[in-house]
């Protein structure tokens, strides 16, 4: 599991963002962390994987302390989370097999992958990888060729083909359509399942984050302001996070959900809710 | 209510009226420092030769033509030594000019502080003196020659090449770096795999366009006699032949134009 104890940023330029923040996610937990811009989800993703140097705090994934480690030790480290991106960031000139097995970079030599020389269980394993996410006949495409969901797609492949024992995911669908979007969390949330892989989902869109997670964080300036679970994400806890909104639409509510609508905020139609929750 | 509501229109202007001023007055000092030196390069000029041009012109085109046709089977070895001097240049100036520009680009050097101004500085004395001029300096050290060429086409173009390259690299997209990274790569995998895709096409244009250039630079090497259809060129104009003159400036536009549809082709296939 992870555990994230006093985590502290601050950045050169004197801004804090974050406080102190503590975190402990249980093995096959995907948690969704959600906030305001600037609230600092993205420090907290990349100084698990040290692209960002935390301040001060501690991050242990499985008992190997993360803060501190020297280069290669970093990098071995680095092989056991698989990371990914707002924008997919794919290296967008190399085909989509080449982005895959570039996962695997941690493993092999450098003249091995100069030349393109992975073990033959590597490419097995990019190939079953693609299958799965629907797109093996795509393998020779280049990378830019592909739509957004596709290159998602892939960026799920190189960041499984790893075999991680944690998934950071910074805003995955921050660059895609709603439909897409549902389809790249479902999909997120069923590798998770069918690994027992824990994950990190940086999240802007709250009515997908209560979907497809089991377990919400919600940050505000750098300090934690929610830890629970999905439905108890009420209008008030939301006005916490993010300030002062209408909060009755965005809040996803079961058909058969028993609680009743928030009495501050009128409830919507029925009908209405839904074509809202399909336009979110 | 009445008619008393007066509706004020703002008004708006490209320049308020200081700076209308500030703009009229410097076209007006530009005009005069341009008929001031008019005049003093007029007063310099013997106008007498300068209308007699068009008559010298046509004289000297007259003695022109025809080309001397049958000189040309003493060119194809001076053209061909030209296009050995631009290409080999080429290739050594690209060689050194990689490394450099990895330590000039400010994303990649090992060190902002003492490895990236010593790459500048290269650049910087590279590009700042002419390959006539180098050619100058290494006839005097490695004597005449088409060695002499090949170096200082080198030496010019490393400059060259390392700046576009160097600004290349820095304009890669960083988060595709980050994400080879973030897998565990080590940082010779993340230049393979997160920099060299993104930088290629640039790299391939800069390469070919440098090497369109060296071709046109290396046809004047020669005058100073670092090698190439130059030195058959200062020979025929000291020794007044015009004839071979106009041959050999038709061999050197046939080459640029070949170098330039190869440059074109060359790019357009990679990008």
């Amino acid at each position: 599991m992870l555990r994230i104890k006093g985590l502290t940023k601050r950045y050169r330029t004197g801004d804090l963002a974050l406080k102190g923040i503590d975190i402990d996610v249980p093995d096959g937990q995907v948690m969704a962390l959600i906030g305001p811009s600037g609230a600092g989800k993205s420090t907290v993703i990349r100084c698990i994987n040290r692209l960002v140097e935390p301040t001060a705090g501690t991050i242990t994934l499985n008992d190997t302390e993360i803060v501190g480690l020297r280069s290669g030790d970093l990098r071995r480290m680095r092989r056991r989370m698989g990371m990914i991106f707002q924008e997919y960031a794919l290296v967008e000139r190399l085909s989509v097999m080449e982005n895959v097995l570039s996962g695997r970079l941690g493993y092999v030599g450098f003249w091995q992958s100069w030349a393109r020389k992975f073990p033959q269980s590597d490419i097995d394993e990019a190939f079953r990888l693609l299958a799965r996410v629907g797109l093996d006949h795509m393998a020779d495409k280049r990378a830019d060729e592909l739509s957004g969901g596709q290159r998602q797609r892939v960026g799920i492949c190189r960041a499984l083909i790893q075999n991680p024992e944690l998934l950071l995911v910074d805003e995955p669908t921050a660059s895609l359509d709603p439909k897409t979007s549902r389809q790249i969390m479902r999909l997120i949330k069923e590798l998770c399942a069918e690994r027992k892989l824990a994950a990190i989902i940086n999240i802007h869109d709250v009515m997908l984050a209560q979907m497809f997670a089991e377990r919400i964080v919600g940050l505000k300036l750098g300090e934690i302001v929610y830890d629970g679970p999905p439905d108890k994400l009420t209008p008030a806890v939301l006005t916490q996070i993010y300030g002062e909104e209408d909060w009755a639409s965005t809040i996803r509510k079961a058909d058969d959900d028993a609680e009743p609508v928030d009495e501050a905020a009128p409830a919507l139609p029925s009908i209405e809710r839904d074509r809202l929750a399909g336009l979110t | 209510m009445s008619g008393t509501a007066v509706i004020v229109k703002k008004v708006w202007q490209r320049r308020d009226r200081k700076t209308q001023f500030a703009v009229w007055a410097a076209w007006l000092f530009g005009t005069a420092v341009f008929v001031y030196c008019f005049q003093l390069i007029s007063e310099r000029t013997i106008w007498a030769f300068v209308l007699d041009a068009p008559a010298q012109a046509g004289d000297l085109g007259a003695r022109m033509v025809p080309p001397a046709w049958s000189y040309i089977h003493y060119l194809w070895r001076p053209i061909w030594d030209t296009l050995n001097i631009a290409t080999l240049g080429t290739i050594i100036s690209i060689v050194i000019a990689v490394p450099i520009a990895y330590c000039a680009a400010r994303n990649t050097t090992p060190s902002v502080a003492f490895v990236r101004p010593v790459a500048l500085f290269i650049i910087v004395a590279s590009r700042s003196i002419n390959s006539l001029i180098w050619a100058l300096m290494l006839v005097t050290i490695v004597g005449p020659g088409v060695f002499a060429g090949i170096i200082a086409i080198g030496l010019r173009s490393i400059g060259f090449v390392a700046k576009l390259l160097y600004e290349a690299i820095e304009e890669i997209d960083e988060s595709q770096v980050e994400a080879v990274r973030s897998t565990g790569a080590t940082p010779a995998q993340t230049t393979v795999y997160g920099i060299v895709p993104q930088v290629m096409p640039a790299f391939a244009g800069i390469s070919v366009f440098r090497w369109d250039i060296n071709i046109r630079e290396s046809t004047v090497l020669g005058l100073v006699g670092a090698g190439g259809i130059g030195l058959e060129l200062n020979a025929a104009i000291t020794q007044l032949y015009w004839t071979q003159v106009s041959l050999m400036l038709l061999v050197i536009i046939a080459t640029v134009i070949l170098s330039e549809w190869v440059s074109a082709k060359v790019r357009h296939a990679i990008i």
